[in-house]
């Protein structure tokens, strides 16, 4: 039984990261090559994740019900920041000479954004990818009070019967799962910064 | 009967209760934080051991402070205090040791140069370049004492948790949304408030230096 709320945590964890991903990236290329629509775009992620995780999967239960997809939504919304930002912040902080010369071969837009610029933003990117992950593991503890399983139940049910032990595996095996990720996605992000050195 | 009238006032005083949790345990967490940032900085070595155990106990969610307290302490406002306290002291806290350790050394210099001691240099030079450092830890910790300070009705202690999980717990739309919009607004409000301070202190601190 436990083993089966490790893994429902890693896969709601998994699936709301590959979906943030897959909808951060464009948005931050987006802020990026369309300057009027940056603050926006920013300010919209931030605003996201001042909402309390707990309403927002609360009123996210209001149209999709109890149950994963519900959680899902909600994990996606709160760690968009990271992804948009860095993505943004990555594109926007490569050197002026690098884009120039990208310019000045003859690259269309498309062709310097996908051939010089994102690989450049790439281990920035990386780096928000990873922040979202941690975040991911943290706020997926809610989950529970939306039928969305996880190691949220065994420490909501520790609490509720005041069971020490219980809050206690409960914790430590998502302190250890919040390590292993942070430490080994570091571990990428070094690699990836040296190569792009 | 309309929603404000059998809500309305209910929805008051939760706003209140929860702004004063935000309130007592962000500002008990700024005290601890800054000085224990400010005992780091000055110990560098033990910074390095201590700091990465500090980001793995930030990993530890909300409810579990509150709900192990909660076993220890029962049922009484400072449960969630404390518990929301030790929540906000580590963003604070590691970037007051960041803005503290990112002054330039040749300023430190400067400062012991015109005979400054330790004390004076820390407070005259070195906190008020931290500053904007330290107000982003500050920022970033209020706001997500709002969202965490939800979980306080967990344990039956009020705020606006009690709005979205007694909506969670019926299905009551409105409820949920009732408690959802202030604690959005109220993150919102804050962090624009801090802004606006940090926005002031910065500007305050150019025209020192340019005298």
């Amino acid at each position: 039984m436990t083993a089966k709320l490790v893994l429902e945590h890693l896969y709601l964890v998994f699936l709301s990261v590959l979906f943030s991903t897959a909808v951060g990236l464009p948005l931050g290329i987006f802020a990026y090559l369309y300057p009027p629509a940056r603050k926006t775009v920013l300010w919209a992620s931030e605003l996201l994740q001042t909402v309390p995780a707990l309403a927002m999967l609360g009123m996210i239960m209001l149209l999709f019900g109890a149950g994963k997809t519900t959680v899902v939504i909600g994990l996606v919304l709160y760690s968009l920041l990271p992804i948009v930002h860095n993505t943004f912040l990555g594109l926007e902080s490569i050197g002026h000479g690098i884009k120039e010369a990208a310019r000045g071969m003859g690259l269309s837009k498309w062709d310097r954004l996908f051939s010089i610029e994102l690989p450049l933003a790439f281990p920035m990117v990386f780096t928000g990818i990873r922040i979202a992950t941690v975040t991911s593991v943290g706020v997926a503890v809610f989950a529970t009070s939306v039928g969305g399983g996880g190691l949220g139940s065994i420490i909501n049910q520790g609490i509720r019967t005041q069971n020490m032990r219980l809050i206690l595996f409960g914790t430590g095996t998502l302190m250890a799962m919040a390590v292993l990720f942070d430490g080994g996605m570091a571990l990428i992000e070094k690699k990836l910064n040296r190569h792009s050195a | 009967m309309s929603f404000w009238e059998l809500y309305g006032n209910k929805l008051l005083v939760a706003v209140g209760v929860h702004f004063l949790y935000v309130f007592a345990s962000v500002a008990s967490g700024f005290v601890v934080a800054l000085t224990l940032g400010i005992l780091l900085s000055r110990v560098p070595g033990i910074a390095k051991v201590a700091l990465p155990l500090i980001s793995v106990f930030q990993t530890i969610p909300g409810v579990v402070f509150i709900g192990i307290l909660f076993l220890y302490m029962g049922m009484v406002p400072a449960t969630a205090i404390i518990a929301l306290a030790i929540y906000a002291v580590f963003p604070i806290l590691k970037n007051t040791y960041a803005g503290l350790l990112s002054v330039d050394s040749s300023l430190l210099e400067a400062a012991r140069g015109c005979g400054m001691s330790k004390i004076q240099s820390l407070f005259e030079v070195e906190l008020p370049l931290a500053m904007p450092s330290i107000i982003g830890g500050l920022r970033m910790s209020t706001v997500y004492t709002v969202s965490w300070a939800v979980l306080a009705s967990m344990i039956g202690l009020g705020g606006l948790g009690e709005f979205i999980y007694i909506g969670i717990a019926t299905n009551n739309n409105a409820l949920i949304v009732a408690g959802a919009i202030p604690a959005g607004i109220m993150a919102i409000s804050l962090s624009l408030a801090i802004d606006f301070v940090k926005r002031r202190i910065t500007r305050q601190g150019r025209e020192v230096s340019l005298k």
